[in-house]
């Protein structure tokens, strides 16, 4: 009952904060500008999934054809300092979870010289290093669509920022909703023996998604350093699983405050990185890096031809309760870019646990044809998984191949 | 005799002048020509970058381009991708410095990454076209050794010696034109092996402002792979009145959406 009444205040005060933003487009409408630009932009993607091994659990398959489709408009005037912009996205799949829609971004955005204010749903990232994006936390991971975690949900939130000339820039966001990770389905791969319901998982906090979250970033560069530090407060984007005695998983998204760092220096071809976190909640208090570099040969044949080397260390001190299970490990990889009129591109990659054997795997290529269409192959392969690990184990027989071809119009 | 003197020390004194000036009135021309750009503030053009094969077959890309003057050190830029869709929104911005490594950010819109890039790279294709890195970056006289080799009617040629190891070249002849506010009229490019690479002749050309000469065509062609890249500009506006704000990682992020 008290929740009740709590989420409806909550609506209340996004009615209230979406009335105020209408009335704020509806004034500038007016008085402003002659000139508006419209864009609207369609991309359909068809892909494969083939998972190799025979599954682990039951009702998984192994064959996931599916369709993507992602529709983008914007609206630009006074110069293209204010804006509206929306992207939506809807997949088609095998598995029921990853049948799923969402509105990646719809938000009002306002420049004035030094000042940006964005209203709505937005996407918004953080973070230097290639293997694990630690603070980057604004959005919530949309974890049924990729494997590297790279794509998110929208995220409601006001964001103000502030740019100085001599201090770099002020980031405020202001979080009203929290949303839920995805997860697979029955007859998804990549899941734990229970299918999770994302609906399952409950709050720490009593006013559960509605709980009003704060966060804050300030990025700045000076000649080869560019630095980022971040606070978040609020309900964490990670749910946290415990156990109790007899083996019963319990999984809430806790509340959270989480400082970040990141630091990248730039120094001729060599990019040295930093990641770090510290997160403290009343259950879980953890410190987590990422520290590596890339190196860059370019133009070897005086064709273009670029390689690039990574190397990444990864350290978690929650062991094997990280959600990515990569708490001691070493990440190689190198990127190939063709530097081509295709824009051919490979990025080979491989995560070595220094602690047990598990290894994962992974290829990501792409190229264009003609001026509309791409087509991309990726592959992650787990190779030794140790029976041990808490979370990896259950991916051990998720080795995938994935081919997929994307029209633009 | 007291005038075969006088003739002698005449000619003398004008080998001397001549004897040092091939320097000094190579980096002369390119002080008028940077002079004669100084000014404009800033625009903003459209970019149609035609890439063609050796056997022809061409590809496009849509680029707008915003620049930011700087008086005490080298121009801002910032490069915004509107074709091919699959890149829509792929912007850099770049801080050209006088003396050392440019500052370069490039901003990925499907994942609204902002990545701090190495400048190393300068003589790599931009975007797979017969423009290298180095090419399409902001002219500072300090980045050359000149050495003034003839005058040709209006047109003066000049060799410039790139100052930084990184370039991909070991020379440039660069054909000024000094009846039209030292404009360029044609830059041919040697290897590091000394050997004709590239010529890139400019063409269309506008006066804006009064004062600022903009060509609208720009033609690059690799004579050792048989490639062309054609640059047309269009929509010059020197009149938006940009400021330090918009070149800023924010305003990056902005403007690629």
């Amino acid at each position: 009952m008290l929740n009740n009444t709590y989420n409806q205040k909550m609506k209340f005060k996004f009615s209230l904060l979406l009335a105020i933003l209408l009335s704020i487009l509806n004034i500038t409408a007016q008085k402003e500008e002659k000139k508006v630009t419209h864009d609207f932009e369609l991309e359909l993607e068809a892909e494969y999934r083939y998972f190799y091994n025979s599954a682990l659990f039951e009702g998984q398959k192994d064959h996931f054809p599916s369709l993507g489709i992602s529709p983008e408009y914007s609206l630009a005037w006074n110069k293209g300092y204010e804006s509206i912009n929306f992207k939506g996205f809807f997949r088609l799949d095998v598995d029921d979870e990853r049948t799923h829609w969402d509105i990646r971004e719809l938000y009002y955005q306002k420049a004035n010289n030094n000042w940006e204010l964005s209203l709505g749903l937005k996407k918004v990232y953080w973070g230097v290093t290639e293997s694990n994006h630690l603070v980057d936390i604004i959005n919530q991971t949309d974890a049924v669509e990729t494997f590297d975690g790279e794509e998110k949900l929208g995220q409601p939130m006001a964001q103000f920022t502030w740019t100085t000339d001599k201090y770099g820039s002020f980031d405020f966001f202001y979080l009203p909703y929290h949303r839920k990770r995805t997860f697979s389905g029955k007859k998804g791969r990549l899941r734990f023996p229970v299918v999770i319901d994302k609906d399952d998982l409950n709050y720490e906090s009593g006013a559960e998604e509605w709980r009003q979250d704060f966060a804050f970033r300030w990025k700045h560069y000076f000649s080869i350093f560019d630095i980022g530090l971040s606070h978040f407060y609020g309900t964490g984007r990670e749910p946290l699983f415990t156990f109790d005695d007899i083996g019963n998983i319990n999984a809430f998204y806790p509340v959270i405050n989480q400082t970040g760092l990141d630091l990248q220096i730039t120094h001729d071809a060599f990019l040295w990185k930093l990641e770090s976190i510290y997160r403290n909640a009343e259950a879980q208090d953890f410190f987590a890096l990422v520290a590596g570099l890339e190196y860059t040969f370019s133009n070897i044949d005086g064709n273009g031809l670029d390689i690039g080397i990574l190397v990444e260390y990864l350290y978690d001190e929650r062991d094997e309760l990280a959600l990515n299970a990569l708490q001691n490990d070493v990440f190689f990889g190198s990127r190939i870019a063709f530097n081509d009129t295709q824009d051919t591109s490979i990025l080979i990659g491989g995560i070595v646990d220094l602690e047990s054997s598990s290894r994962i795997f992974s290829l990501e290529a792409s190229r264009r044809f003609g001026n509309t269409w791409t087509a991309a192959i990726e592959a992650r392969i787990f190779n030794n998984i140790d029976t041990n690990e808490f979370i990896l184990s259950n991916f051990r027989e998720d080795s995938f191949f994935k081919v997929s071809i994307a029209k633009y119009f | 005799m007291k005038k075969l003197i006088l003739i002698g020390i005449a000619l003398l004194s004008i080998t001397a002048i001549t004897a040092q000036s091939a320097e000094e009135r190579g980096l002369q021309i390119a002080n008028e020509a940077d002079k004669a750009d100084q000014g404009f503030k800033s625009s903003i053009v459209n970019l149609k970058m035609t890439l063609k094969n050796k056997n022809g077959q061409t590809s496009e890309r849509l680029l707008i381009t915003r620049t930011l003057e700087q008086s005490d050190d080298g121009d801002k830029s910032m490069i915004v991708f509107n074709s091919p869709k699959d890149v829509k929104g792929t912007s850099t911005l770049t801080f050209t410095h006088k003396i050392g490594s440019d500052d370069q950010w490039l901003f990925l819109p499907s994942i609204k990454r902002v990545k701090r890039i190495s400048s190393n790279n300068k003589s790599g294709p931009f975007v797979g076209s017969e423009f290298a890195y180095e090419d399409l970056s902001s002219q500072e006289v300090e980045k050359y050794g000149y050495k003034f080799l003839k005058e040709n009617g209006n047109l003066l040629i000049v060799e410039q010696d790139p100052v930084d190891p990184k370039s991909g070249y070991t020379r440039r002849l660069v054909t000024y034109n000094k009846e039209k506010a030292y404009r360029l009229e044609k830059i041919e490019f040697y290897d590091r092996k000394n050997s004709l690479l590239k010529t890139l002749t400019y063409s269309d050309y506008k006066l804006y402002k009064g004062k600022f000469w903009r060509a609208l065509t720009m033609n690059m062609i690799n004579h050792q792979s048989n490639k062309e890249t054609q640059l047309k500009f269009s929509d010059y506006n020197f009149e938006s009145e940009l400021s330090e704000d918009d070149f800023t990682q924010v305003a990056l992020k902005r403007a690629g959406k």
